[in-house]
């Protein structure tokens, strides 16, 4: 982009200015980042030093938000590859402006996903012994070899299509510091275009395309197989591996949605991520979500019609006992809400929720105002009130908290149906949170129900664990950031190849997921 | 060897009988002591002493399949494959526990075991509402079909041919999936740098007696290969005062308690309806349970509130 020549491609000049100039925004945001992963690093040195007593875990409950940390990013880690590989293989020609930002999460997921056991390990430093003394009937060793070969082969598929890109930047930014002119001009590997290195990339990315899915199906089979290969009750299912994997896909959709909501509004790529690319993505996640309701459904039906004392034991907690409030919020937060909010466009009664003076915001403002009060000096006059007569308004505050969140969501809907895109990434955030703490759900209530017949265990997660916790995702989001500013999040050499017309505003989604 | 497991048990069982006469004792068990004036010496030392008893195993298919010589597959160099043609087998008989907690006791100070853990646990059981509460010791089960061995990355736990579970703190790595593999809550895990004691410190690094605990591992009962070695019953055996633990060589068909009585394996599982926990589970445990019946010593105090976990059996 040197100023003397005519720019061909201007609307490409969005995709790049984040790799010339950096703002204070983002150093601001390096600087928050760094100050997470530091305490985070703080935390695991004090457990390294301590050992694991400093966490939460105990005889009982001996894997805890660490492994749902590790589930977690390898199910988003699905999002990227398998994704982009299902829509290159299908030829879903509107992928082209979506590929990179989902190949890229697939690697920072797996690269903060898979240290998170070696985090939760009594002796990371034995690590090695899993190779040298490894043991194949152990399916810790099916996630090593699964995990590593989906690693590489990631970093593979994100880097082939970045070739002629970094090609198209090593000729384009001339301005740009040295290191990172070294780098374009290392990584485009003597990419000069010609037809017959295009017919060798082409084949290259189909090929990697069609390898990569049966490996990311494979991935979150085997880490479903790390619980569905013990006795335990909630674990030892066969339809774990399914679950697992569509569970996995459906965050990895929602994982790619924040992403391309997140660098839309920051670096305005309005241009190349429309409304349509949110549209088909919104409903592949509706379509994911039904799965995943579909499995959830069949995996708690079975196992409570059956009535097996541990299995109801399991059931009881999680639907109204001890687990009940995680479980709950998970169903409503990461599905029937995301699922409404992607649904939201076609639903035309809600704009009559417009016409309900409660729902206004000065109602809501003072009834909000009005709980908050209450609830504050039920909090003052503390627990023994509680206890006694207060404890029923105790119930009632909560209860009328409930009414007014999902007041304040109606309210919020119609503002939303005028803005899809915005509930789309609502949605997608959502999900996020609602599988994280549906992982939650997965690893802790199995391990805490009682096995031999003593209590239930308890298990609650400590500040190492929880700042832990807050520098993964810290790391995750910082390594997206930094990739974000040395690489193109649109791949623009596929984008020009294409030149897909974009369909007229208003025209309604007949091209749905290819 | 042309010998198949029920002939030989059954000719082991007739010499034994021979020698044991007369039989002593009352009620459903029929014991007998193996050497009068010796109590205290365990079935299996008499066989030691007395040459062509001890069989090997190699040849003998074993109860529960031949998965355990298939797991001994890696033995570990320190300890081997255990003693050759022994089947080590304990039985716990529930009528006689009263729930003091000796065994726990003796067991966390012969192997020092850390504070937090009790490789020998006594948990205060119920079956049904209906049923009476009893109580319910639990080493660990030396599964045949062992699900801590199967899914252990590194073989740091593994079966040894005379059936003890093992385990290798120097190998493991922690991370604790043979805890969550384990249907019998029978592991416990370093979280913390186990305090070591002098006395701990003045013993040598053994495997066989789990001493020199370490921090970011998992431990467990492992049915005291080192007192077996000197001719002593495992130390939770040995400490019941009301002779509840038998222990013993299964190939053997003896088992022994620290009252000294030795009475044969086979008649004390057939004679009292003996089970295994969690049998449904298929992990082929290598503890038996006599069933609570007639408990001689009073129900204990229902304080606190038992846990109804039904189908425990």
């Amino acid at each position: 982009m040197t100023p003397t020549v005519p720019d061909p491609h201007p609307e490409e000049r969005p995709v790049l200015r984040p790799l010339q100039r950096t703002g204070w925004g983002f150093r601001l945001l390096v600087a928050a980042l760094l100050a997470v992963i530091a305490a985070g690093a703080y935390a695991y040195v004090t457990q390294l030093r301590l050992g694991l007593g400093v966490t939460g875990l105990n005889n009982r409950v001996t894997w805890g938000i660490y492994i749902t940390n590790f589930v977690f990013f390898i199910g988003v880690s699905h999002a990227g590859t398998l994704i982009s590989a299902i829509l290159r293989v299908t030829g879903a020609e509107w992928r082209r402006p979506i590929t990179r930002m989902a190949e890229a999460i697939t690697v920072f997921a797996l690269m903060v996903g898979a240290p998170m056991v070696l985090i939760d390990m009594g002796r990371p430093e034995r690590i090695l012994s899993v190779f040298r003394y490894g043991r194949l009937q152990s399916p810790i060793l099916w996630d090593v070899i699964s995990i590593t070969t989906y690693l590489t082969g990631s970093l593979l598929y994100l880097y082939l299509p970045l070739i002629p890109d970094m090609a198209l930047l090593r000729d384009r930014l001339t301005e740009v510091p040295r290191w990172k002119r070294a780098l374009y001009r290392a990584l485009a590997a003597g990419w000069r275009g010609t037809p017959r290195q295009h017919a060798a990339l082409e084949r290259g990315i189909s090929a990697m395309a069609i390898v990569i899915i049966p490996v990311a199906i494979s991935v979150h089979t085997v880490v479903s197989w790390i619980f569905g290969m013990t006795l335990r009750a909630g674990w030892h299912s066969t339809i774990f591996g399914p679950y697992f994997v569509i569970g996995a896909i459906f965050s990895g959709i929602a994982a790619i949605i924040t992403a391309m909501g997140a660098f839309r509004w920051v670096y305005g790529l309005g241009g190349f991520l429309t409304d349509r690319h949110f549209r088909n993505l919104g409903y592949l996640l509706l379509t994911f979500n039904l799965l995943y309701m579909y499995f959830t459904i069949s995996e708690y039906l079975t196992i409570a019609y059956g009535a097996e004392v541990k299995d109801t034991t399991l059931v009881h907690a999680l639907f109204y006992g001890a687990f009940s409030h995680v479980f709950w919020v998970m169903l409503i937060i990461g599905l029937v809400l995301p699922a409404v909010l992607t649904l939201i466009p076609h639903l035309a009664p809600i704009d009559l929720l417009r016409r309900v003076p409660a729902l206004r915001p000065i109602p809501l403002g003072v009834g909000a105002a009005i709980l908050g009060g209450v609830g504050a000096t039920l909090h003052v006059r503390g627990v023994a009130y509680v206890n006694t007569t207060l404890g029923v308004h105790h119930d009632v505050v909560l209860v009328a908290a409930g009414v007014l969140g999902a007041a304040a969501f109606l309210a919020l809907l119609p503002v939303l149906k005028q803005r899809p895109v915005a509930s789309i990434v609502l949605a997608s955030l959502l999900v996020n949170a609602g599988m994280w703490l549906k992982r939650y759900i997965i690893v802790v209530p199995s391990m805490a129900l009682p096995i031999t017949p003593t209590e239930w265990a308890t298990y609650q997660p400590t500040w190492v664990e929880w700042s832990i916790t807050a520098g993964a995702f810290a790391t995750f989001i910082l390594l997206y950031a930094l990739f974000a500013k040395i690489f193109p999040l649109i791949s623009l050499w596929e984008v020009r190849e294409a030149k897909v017309p974009e369909p007229a505003p208003g025209a309604r989604a007949q091209e749905v997921v290819a | 060897m042309g010998l198949t497991r029920r002939s030989f048990l059954k000719i082991l069982a007739a010499g034994t009988a021979a020698a044991a006469a007369p039989l002593a004792g009352g009620g459903l068990v029929r014991r007998f002591r193996i050497r009068p004036g010796s109590p205290n010496l365990p079935a299996f030392v008499a066989s030691r002493e007395t040459p062509g008893t001890v069989v090997h195993l190699s040849g003998l298919p074993n109860s529960g399949g031949d998965v355990a010589v298939a797991y001994a597959a890696e033995p570990n160099t320190r300890t081997g494959p255990g003693e050759a043609g022994r089947r080590w087998v304990m039985v716990i008989d529930l009528a006689r526990c009263d729930g003091c907690r000796e065994c726990t006791r003796a067991c966390t100070a012969m192997h020092f075991v850390p504070p937090g853990q009790e490789w020998i646990r006594v948990y205060e059981m119920k079956d049904h509402e209906e049923a009476a509460p009893y109580w319910f010791p639990r080493p660990c089960m030396q599964c045949d079909n062992a699900p801590c061995v199967k899914v252990c990355p590194v073989s740091a736990a593994w079966k040894r041919e005379d059936g003890i579970v093992m385990q290798d703190t120097s190998r493991c790595i922690g991370c604790r999936f043979c805890i969550a593999a384990c249907p019998y809550g029978a592991r416990s895990f370093n979280w913390v740098e186990p305090p070591h004691t002098p006395e701990e410190l003045a013993k040598p690094d053994d495997i066989e007696w789990n001493f020199r605990h370490r921090k970011g591992t998992t431990e467990k009962c492992i049915f005291c290969p080192g007192l077996i070695k000197q001719g002593k019953l495992p130390a939770c055996a040995d400490a019941c005062p009301m002779g509840a633990i038998y222990f013993g060589d299964q190939v053997e068909d003896a088992v022994t308690n620290s009252q000294g009585e030795t009475v044969r394996f086979s008649e004390l599982i057939k004679e009292n309806a003996g089970y295994r926990s969690l049998e449904e589970l298929g992990t082929e445990p290598r503890v038996y349970y006599l069933p609570p019946r007639k408990r001689i010593y009073p129900a204990p105090p229902a304080e606190p509130e038992p846990a109804t976990m039904g189908g425990h059996r």
